[in-house]
């Protein structure tokens, strides 16, 4: 019940900001139009389909990839590393309730608001402008729902750490860069990760959290493969994610003995 | 019943000093250095102390989110850091510089949130909000986002949040800095209510002396991160010599010193018309000073100042400056 009162007051203080919300799903549309005519001219030259997706594919992963930025929220504020290095965080560890699930609680509630705003804002404006892809199988809903559920379990483990990095360096500009960075490149957000060669793109599924964020989710919704593969992409997203909060509750422990509270 | 227990509580940082081009050292620095603490149910206890004393450390230690270094301490018979979550529940933290409500959310939001958190009946909730929002006046912005509340409104709503659990300490750190004189004093009555009614005990850290001679019965000074008194506020002002001083005021100027044990002429204005004497030690009472002056003089006025804690506080800090430059 706590986590259901924490996911409702996340749900609630993003819903206050209704401009910022309507500002970045425009941007997201901006960006739409200019990787789908970026990924489509690449299919174009290929004779209509490249790294196996083809151009409504191609499309579908573009827009919905622009829908989940903001469900996953890939580029949120770095709070918790303002709050460790202006010491506010003493406040977040001053209540009965694990800090990190208290924060995933919280995230989840934001993402819930996201999924009916910056979700569905790129998607409907992607399907007015292309021409995008319908699942064909029943299953491929709730195995992308699921897919989902756990991309945002991952982003917030990968976001926390990078936030929790403070602990040791209180200022966590450095890894916050890197994490941009390989969020972008590693994710497959900048571009399908099928694009490397086979045995570097399945790598880097596998060995980094990266991907789970937008590569596979939008992969199972795509239908690229089988529904076997469908289940085996979800798989690795569901280790991934149960590896970064076990890492997320570590970090924290030993962060906290590394907290030192500043001026006062 | 003791709520609050340390011994030989300490905590040390390591801080890095350059000492040379490349080359950095390290110096471990001692913000608490073995306190030694104990809190009865119903106290209401001052904490204070120049800056950097040690007093806000050693709120955190008490409260469970700093690790001392060493040392033992127990608070409502939990150790704070390993039983933290737990111990939350028995104890409310108000910090003045920092802020446990939620930043985007309306108070009533977050007090409901806060009911939640800490598993509180609907119906204990209920009275115990009701009752702050009687004494501290928040109806007028209980809707009102945190962010859009004035800093006073603000600190209302911080002491409510610690209050509807029914913690039975409260850890006040600064509660009152940067208040205006009215909030001030909202702030003063409310705590002073509380303290008063005897099942919660009270922790104040603050620079405002006025605080601490409104609320606390006992005062416990801390410096370098020892405590150098705990006790009263009567035996603080014994134990630095605190002067009573009287002031009288004269038709005409002394035409023979008054001299009397224990007594001393702090300054003489108006052409000596106008002499405020200093009273130390128990050798002379007010009553004397001024019965020995009207056989000497015509007597226009008279005033009584009683020691400001003040004084007695910039005393001891200087004091504590001489000896750290003598160090």
């Amino acid at each position: 019940m706590r986590y259901l009162v924490y996911a409702v007051a996340g749900f609630r203080r993003y819903a206050t900001y209704r401009q910022a919300t309507l500002a970045a799903v425009f941007t997201n549309c901006v960006f739409g139009f200019l990787r789908s005519a970026l990924l489509l001219a690449v299919a174009g030259a290929s004779a209509g389909a490249v790294a196996g997706y083809d151009e409504q594919q191609l499309a579908t992963f573009v827009w919905v990839g622009q829908g989940l930025i903001g469900v996953v929220s890939l580029w949120s504020p770095p709070e918790l590393a303002d709050r460790i290095r202006s010491g506010d965080v003493v406040a977040d560890l001053l209540r009965p309730i694990d800090l990190v699930w208290q924060l995933l609680a919280m995230d989840l509630g934001r993402a819930t608001f996201a999924l009916m705003t910056r979700l569905v804002g790129p998607i409907v404006v992607g399907a007015l402008a292309f021409d995008l892809f319908a699942p064909r199988r029943f299953s491929t809903y709730p195995l992308f729902a699921c897919s989902l559920l756990l991309a945002t379990v991952i982003c917030f483990g990968c976001r926390y750490l990078v936030n929790a990095a403070a602990y040791w360096l209180l200022d966590a500009r450095g890894p916050q860069i890197a994490w941009t960075l390989c969020n972008g490149v590693l994710g497959g957000l900048y571009f399908p990760l099928w694009f490397l060669p086979s045995g570097a793109a399945l790598l880097i599924v596998v060995a980094t959290p990266f991907p789970s964020i937008i590569q596979l989710p939008l992969d199972i919704l795509v239908e690229r493969g089988s529904p076997e593969q469908q289940v085996v992409l979800l798989s690795v997203q569901a280790v991934w994610a149960i590896v970064m909060l076990a890492v997320c509750r570590e970090v924290q422990r030993r962060g906290e003995r590394r907290l030192v509270l500043q001026g006062g | 019943m003791t709520v609050i227990e340390a011994r030989a509580l300490r905590k040390e940082f390591v801080v890095r000093v350059k000492a040379g081009v490349l080359r950095r050292e390290s110096r471990v620095i001692a913000a608490v250095d073995g306190i030694d603490l104990t809190v009865s149910r119903g106290d209401m206890l001052g904490y204070i102390g120049p800056n950097g004393a040690g007093k806000s450390t050693t709120l955190k230690m008490l409260t469970g989110v700093l690790y001392p270094s060493s040392g033992v301490v127990r608070v409502c018979g939990f150790e704070p850091v390993p039983q933290r979550q737990a111990l939350a529940r028995r104890i409310g933290v108000v910090f003045g510089h920092r802020s446990q409500l939620w930043w985007d959310l309306p108070l009533r939001d977050s007090f409901a949130l806060l009911r939640h958190i800490y598993a509180v009946p609907a119906a204990d909730h209920a009275a115990r909000l009701s009752r702050c929002r009687k004494l501290l006046d928040l109806d007028p912005f209980l809707d009102t986002p945190v962010r859009q509340l004035s800093l006073g409104q603000r600190m209302r709503g911080e002491l409510t949040a610690a209050l509807l659990h029914g913690p039975e300490v409260l850890f006040l750190d600064e509660p009152t800095i940067g208040l205006d004189l009215v909030s001030k004093q909202a702030v003063r009555s409310f705590l002073a209510g509380i303290g008063d009614a005897g099942d919660t005990t009270l922790v104040l850290t603050t620079h405002d002396l006025a605080d601490i001679e409104r609320l606390c019965r006992r005062l416990v000074v801390i410096d370098r991160g020892r405590i150098v008194h705990d006790g009263s506020l009567d035996e603080l002002h014994a134990r630095y010599g605190s002067r009573r001083r009287v002031v009288v005021d004269l038709d005409a100027p002394l035409v023979t010193p008054l001299a009397l044990p224990d007594v001393s002429v702090e300054s003489i204005e108006a052409d000596g018309r106008r002499i405020t004497y200093a009273l130390e030690g128990g050798r002379t009472t007010a009553g004397e000073l001024v019965r020995r002056l009207a056989e000497l003089a015509s007597i226009r006025d008279i005033s009584v100042l009683e020691p400001a804690i003040e004084d007695v506080v910039a005393r001891l800090y200087a004091d504590r400056d001489r000896h750290g430059a003598g160090a």
